[in-house]
């Protein structure tokens, strides 16, 4: 592989890799705490907000877009709380109804307002633009040690990167208080862990993660990545430790294999156009979810006689 | 009842001070505690004071807010409104006193663990965020481990406990927190004979140790083997003192309510005496 895998493929593998790991980090913990309907919503609820941002201030810029997703989040959990209460329906129904309608008023929202000049429409929001983060001015490998062609790279590989470093970092900080408060969260309290901030902590760090990786990827890829790796590692193994290993496993490889196979699995099969890279990705990461509900070692303590 | 009253009045006179404590010496004290998830209060002003090294037990009718004084007290559930205070100072200074074994089924046992890692747990407050597990944390936590009788089961994944056996390692993790009172709430709930076994003996052994123990308990017919101490509830403080005194049938119907059968009542003639 030589200059032109550099130029066009390396920074978008790198980006998907990096955007699948970030969610899939937190998605290993909602998933635990059976939140994982969480890391739905937010990356349903991302959209409108990140549209509003972008009306107000009129650039696609990262600041605003995390604070117009967590405005929105905001009023996504009036909006759910008002229905519970109003409507006297169940919470899952409330939040379903809640982050569809609030995704639906974001494509709306971005159908009407002017953003021919930034990268902001409709299919961006569900597919991303990957395949446009090339790095123009590499050259090849050497490009890797030149300055100035390092400076052109694509600016979402720096935020992804800068995003998926934070949220590990954070992930390895607070690992003891995250596991103790996911597994018994009475214990944990009375230990001195202040479980509210670690709950609140996990999902504004999935906010991060899917705001991130929203504008490079788009919101198919943050929902497939939140559930399908973790969902798959925990039939992997029996410890967390492993659990959350092996999910960085089945997002890199559901980023690599996704990537190549909407690049060249449609030449193979005789066709001339590739397919979207985000669909692909995603697609992976369910067949690989299928795979390990199937074949996987630990899949079997599933219905197996619990308690006494 | 009139089965009840003589043994009141005969263990009265004998030790009129068995309910007397200093609030000072208190492991727990609790003043005027009212707790409410709705409009309706789980517990209703509620005062109680545990004397120094006894074995309590918190009785009371399913919803009578046993489980919740035992959270509020800890600060687990917010308290509307009252005082706590462990050996004398407010209880959130007194934290790392206490060790708290929550109810068995409270907890996702599919959870991927191990038992060591469970117990591991109650070295937190030693440990904190960042401190590594060497081999004399590893080595106390196996000594728990031993001490409740599950010392081969260290290494399994929590999920292929029995009922009793994830008791048991609740306990172990307890133990590991080295604490002056210990709180539990169910501890023998839908375990098995050699499990109650198992925990009464280590419970007395922390009575032993001059630790407190404090249960709620569910099984009226062990109370006066285990306990020494009981506090009745049902939302409000229906009674509390020694188990001598205070545990008798008027008071048990004063608590359950119609809900406890006359027949159940005579059984328990027994072993109230």
């Amino acid at each position: 592989m030589g200059a032109e895998f550099v130029q066009l493929s390396l920074t978008p593998l790198l980006i998907g890799v990096l955007a699948a790991i970030a969610c899939a980090l937190p998605g290993n913990f909602l998933i635990l705490r059976r939140q994982a309907l969480i890391g739905d919503a937010i990356s349903h609820v991302v959209l409108p907000g990140i549209v509003v941002a972008f009306l107000i201030t009129g650039v696609v810029s990262t600041w605003p877009m995390l604070l117009g997703a967590a405005g929105a989040a905001i009023v996504a959990v009036i909006i759910i709380e008002a229905i519970k209460r109003i409507g006297r329906i169940e919470p899952g129904a409330a939040m379903g109804v809640t982050f569809t309608s609030l995704f639906a008023g974001g494509v709306l929202l971005l159908e009407q307002s002017d953003t021919s000049a930034v990268h902001l429409d409709v299919e961006h929001a569900l597919y991303g633009n990957l395949e446009s983060l090339i790095w123009l001015s590499a050259e090849g490998w050497s490009s890797l040690t030149d300055a100035a062609a390092l400076a052109d790279l694509p600016p979402e590989l720096f935020r992804m990167a800068a995003a998926a470093g934070l949220i590990a970092l954070l992930t390895l900080i607070f690992w003891r208080p995250l596991k103790l408060s996911t597994f018994d969260e009475g214990f944990a309290s009375a230990v001195g862990i202040p479980t509210a901030a670690v709950s609140l902590g996990l999902v504004v760090v999935a906010a991060v993660a899917a705001v991130a990786a929203f504008d490079a990827v788009g919101s198919i890829i943050v929902i497939a990545m939140f559930i399908c790796p973790p969902a798959a590692a925990r039939l992997m193994t029996n410890r967390l430790e492993a659990q959350i290993a092996w999910s960085v496993a089945f997002a890199t490889l559901s980023a690599v294999l996704g990537y190549v196979l909407a690049g060249y699995g449609p030449l193979w099969l005789g066709a001339d156009n590739a397919v979207s890279a985000a669909g692909m990705i995603a697609t992976v990461s369910g067949i690989i979810l299928a795979f390990a509900c199937l074949f996987a070692p630990h899949r079997a303590r599933i219905g197996a006689p619990r308690g006494a | 009842m009139a089965i009840a009253a003589e043994p009141i009045d005969i263990a009265a006179r004998r030790d009129p001070s068995a309910s007397v404590v200093n609030l000072r010496d208190s492991p727990l004290a609790v003043h005027e505690l009212t707790v409410s998830y709705g409009e309706k209060p789980a517990v209703f002003s509620v005062d109680t004071m545990v004397p120094p090294q006894s074995m309590t037990a918190i009785i009371g009718p399913n919803g009578a807010g046993k489980s919740t004084l035992l959270k509020a007290a800890l600060g687990i559930v917010p308290r509307l409104s009252g005082r706590v205070t462990v050996f004398g100072q407010p209880v959130e200074k007194a934290m790392h006193r206490i060790a708290y074994v929550p109810q068995r089924a409270s907890v996702d046992w599919d959870f991927p663990t191990r038992v060591i890692d469970v117990v591991l747990m109650g070295l937190y407050r030693e440990l904190g965020l960042v401190r590594l597990v060497r081999r004399n944390h590893r080595e106390r936590a196996l000594s728990c481990l031993e001490r409740v009788g599950m010392a081969d089961f260290a290494d399994r994944q929590i999920g292929q406990l029995s009922g009793g056996q994830q008791q048991r390692v609740f306990l172990a993790r307890a133990l590991a927190q080295n604490a002056d009172l210990y709180l539990l709430d169910e501890p023998f709930a839908g375990v098995d004979a050699a499990t109650e076994k198992a925990i009464i003996d280590v419970l007395k052994s922390l009575k032993a140790e001059q630790r407190t123990v404090v249960c709620v308990h569910h099984d009226l017919a062990t109370v006066a083997d285990y306990f020494d101490h009981v506090l009745l509830i049902n939302v409000r403080k229906i009674a509390e003192g020694p188990v001598a005194t205070v545990f008798t049938g008027e008071n048990l119907q004063k608590t359950y309510g119609g809900r406890l059968a006359t027949t159940h009542i005579d059984q328990l003639k027994l072993p109230v005496g």
